[in-house]
């Protein structure tokens, strides 16, 4: 395929670019690299933008990989355009009247060409800076130490996030950061330049892999992760067992089915029998020492109350007290976040979880309720601060309910050390998990599902 | 102008004329699935517009549009083929006297007693088509494997009968709202397209060619408050057709500015939700009647 992807030596690039891909977790394969080339031969190679949105939707499959495309593919070009110079011996005419610019009409050229956004003049202005920037000495060595010192140096500053107040010296906030990139570009281009050699490319740090995100957005993944732990719920198979007799005959298919036979029904098909609505029971820790991960637990929380009608949830320091109202009647997080702060009444005196009293009363408010189709999914650290864990009638709750599972925010190294007896209750539970970011919250959904499949 | 899109331009210019603008990446890409014969993956929020997208392009290349619209439970019966088994039944029937077994069979599993359902429709047409498989991400995993020899080699089996093979290539485009993760294998064979909503200026641009006649302030004010509205944390943020529907409602209407009270009286338009309309009203109601939208007009 090589002869025809245009000029030679595309396509072992293209390869490079795909190793690198791969390395940060982008499942690149075969065919799709075939697409790309591909792609390549039916667009123009002038425009930069056609040629990366056309590497884009050939090769990364998902928002988050479109992301790290983007990051590598600046990175990729920029040090093959510099690998590419320092064989040939190419060097750039450093620009030297450094000493000669005027630092303040540079600050506010600077700033409005960030406030317009020009590509073109805010590489240029940041070769100038760098230049200005040179006479007070040639820097740390460290670049990303530089990029903030010339930062400083010109004054530049975000805006305030929010916008309610426009700050006459702020520029927006991604602009800034565009120009720190165009900075960092010239830098570590002098850099090669001096050195006459690559820097080994580093993997990408969690900072940049992130895409940009807000609460908000935090939330609503919760809520998409949720959608799904609902229909891993609502499928579990137990709704075949030993109900045949009340079962519908599906007279099409059946008929259908008979066809085989020279239309004579030889097999009933039958219809399929609707799960039946889970029944969940929440129970969430909301004392100091999960302090960090309550937020995350009460956004599952408020997740869940928008997708189970079926759904009693309960929040838990050293008393329990049901939040179902709560969450049934406010609908913005914050709000059910503040009300549960005040009025929830489940702090004592200590503020010290008691998880044995807390197995009490649960029983003792549901123990009429509960019944097989029922699950039970407690959020906690299971640390009893030395207090009774009443582990035997943590077990006659989960006797009484059909499933059982514990999400615990804590690695499961510190399980079982200091206060926490998670041992006690891990064997009355279906499954015990460790969770306490989305990503692991859709791990403990797909374990569900695998539960599920074993049973 | 009908037939394929000859280039990048081409293609954005030719959707354009059929009412939808596109970004850089939609052009590309639908561009590339002409060329290189691929299916393409839409993803993005609800209200996008990834389902115009493919009626867009059926539009603007002249070729009928085939729907499949998903949902839980979709299976083959209904999305790939069925024995018409009435039919069937009524031959066997009229057979039955004369006829021996060997012939019966023969004559029943023809295409004469198919009935075709949109993909086997979409494969076997003499004329291109557009396939639209809309919201795959509601169907199950099982759907998904059965959509992969469709799309990568364009035939289905039929165990009775053989292998159908397109005689003409549709053009493919899936959409999905992200409400779960698709298979590595489906996606594989996919072109892969990130919808998002539109910035300002294009969704201006949007709402500027589906209401002409609106004064151009008043749509800027609208689409900048869309924009704040979708920046909350709703049950349904506001699509792009619901500014288009806002914007002719305020033409009807004939809005001269959009003050707290009009957008209070219309503001059920752009946001479905009881909560969320109370929502609406508390934090852009109040800016708006402080004139705060206005300022930050003149200073972007």
């Amino acid at each position: 395929m090589p002869e025809a992807s245009g000029p030679a030596g595309m396509a072992p690039r293209l390869l490079e670019f795909a190793d690198e891909l791969r390395r940060e977790g982008v499942a690149v394969g075969t065919s799709e690299l075939l697409d790309a080339i591909h792609a390549l031969d039916a667009v123009s190679w002038t425009s930069r933008e056609d040629f990366q949105e056309s590497l884009a939707a050939t090769l990364a499959k998902s928002q988050e990989d479109r992301h790290v495309l983007d990051v590598l593919f600046d990175r990729f070009f920029f040090r093959a355009v510099e690998r590419e110079a320092v064989e040939r011996g190419l060097t750039e005419t450093r620009f030297r009247g450094g000493a000669d610019l005027d630092l303040d009409a540079l600050r506010d050229r600077i700033r409005e060409a960030i406030r317009a956004g020009s590509d073109g003049e805010m590489r240029d202005l940041a070769r100038l800076a760098i230049a200005a920037f040179g006479r007070q000495g040639e820097g740390s060595g460290v670049i990303g130490v530089d990029v903030q010192r010339i930062r400083r140096t010109l004054g530049l500053k975000a805006e305030k996030s929010g916008g309610e107040m426009l700050d006459p010296d702020g520029v927006p906030r991604e602009r800034l950061q565009e120009f720190e990139q165009h900075v960092r570009r010239e830098l570590e281009r002098q850099m090669i330049e001096r050195t006459q050699s690559l820097p080994p490319a580093k993997p990408l740090r969690e900072f940049d892999r992130a895409l940009p995100s807000n609460p908000a957005q935090d939330l609503s993944q919760v809520h998409r992760v949720v959608a799904q732990l609902k229909k891993r719920l609502a499928s579990h198979g137990r709704e075949h067992r030993g109900r045949r007799r009340s079962w519908q005959v599906d007279v099409r298919r059946t008929m259908r089915a008979s066809l085989q036979t020279g239309g004579v029904p030889l097999e009933l098909k039958y219809r399929p029998k609707r799960p039946r609505r889970p029944e969940l029971y929440v129970l969430c820790d909301v004392s100091t020492s999960v302090t960090s991960a309550s937020v995350f637990f009460l956004s599952v929380l408020h997740a869940l109350h928008d997708q189970f009608r079926k759904l009693r949830s309960f929040v838990f320091v050293e008393r329990i007290s049901e939040v179902t109202d709560v969450f049934e009647r406010e609908r913005s997080f914050e709000a059910v976040s503040r009300r549960i702060a005040t009025d929830a009444g489940v702090a004592d005196v200590s503020g010290y979880t008691d998880y044995g009293r807390v197995w009490l009363e649960f029983l003792d408010k549901v123990v009429d309720d509960l019944d097989p189709r029922s699950t039970v999914i407690v959020l906690g650290d299971a640390r009893t601060n030395g207090r009774e864990p009443h582990a035997q009638v943590f077990g006659r709750v989960a006797q009484g309910a059909g499933r059982t599972f514990w999400i615990n925010p804590e690695p499961r190294l510190y399980w079982n050390y200091g206060d926490s007896v998670m041992a006690a209750y891990e064997p009355h539970c279906d499954g015990v998990f460790e969770c306490w970011t989305t990503k692991q919250l859709e791990g403990f959904v797909n374990a569900i599902a695998e539960l599920r499949t074993a049973a | 102008m009908t037939g394929e899109f000859e280039t990048i331009q081409d293609a954005r210019s030719r959707l354009a004329n059929v009412g939808y603008l596109a970004g850089e990446s939609a052009a590309l890409v639908t561009y590339l699935a002409g060329k290189l014969g691929k299916p393409v993956l839409v993803e993005g929020p609800a209200g996008v517009g990834k389902t115009e997208l493919a009626k867009a392009v059926s539009r603007a290349t002249g070729r009928s549009l085939i729907r499949l619209q998903c949902y839980e439970g979709l299976d083959e019966a209904k999305a790939l083929y069925e024995w018409n088994y009435r039919k069937q039944l009524l031959r066997i029937q009229t057979e039955a006297a004369g006829a021996g077994w060997q012939d019966v069979r023969d004559d029943i599993f023809g295409e004469e007693f198919l009935l075709s359902r949109p993909l086997l429709t979409a494969i076997s047409t003499d004329m291109p088509v557009v396939l639209l498989i809309d919201e795959i991400d509601k169907t199950d995993q099982e759907f998904e494997a059965m959509l992969l020899e469709v799309l990568s080699d364009f035939q289905i089996s039929i165990p009775e009968l053989g292998v159908v093979e397109a005689r003409t290539r549709p053009l493919v485009l899936l959409t999905s709202n992200n409400s779960r993760e698709l298979t590595e294998a489906l996606k594989r064979r996919c072109l892969y397209l990130w919808l998002d909503y539109p910035s300002v200026d294009r969704e201006l641009e949007i709402v500027h060619l589906h209401a002409p006649e609106l004064d151009e302030q008043i749509a800027r004010k609208l689409v900048e408050i869309v924009h704040m509205v979708r920046a909350l944390d709703l049950k349904k943020p506001p699509s792009i057709a619901e500014s288009i529907d806002w914007a002719r409602a305020l033409l009807l209407l004939g809005a001269e500015d959009v003050d707290q009270g009009v957008l209070e009286r219309t503001m059920s338009i752009i946001v479905k939700h009881r909560t969320d309309l109370d929502l609406v009203a508390e934090r852009v109601g109040v800016k708006l009647g402080d004139g705060l939208i206005g300022q930050q007009r003149q200073a972007g």
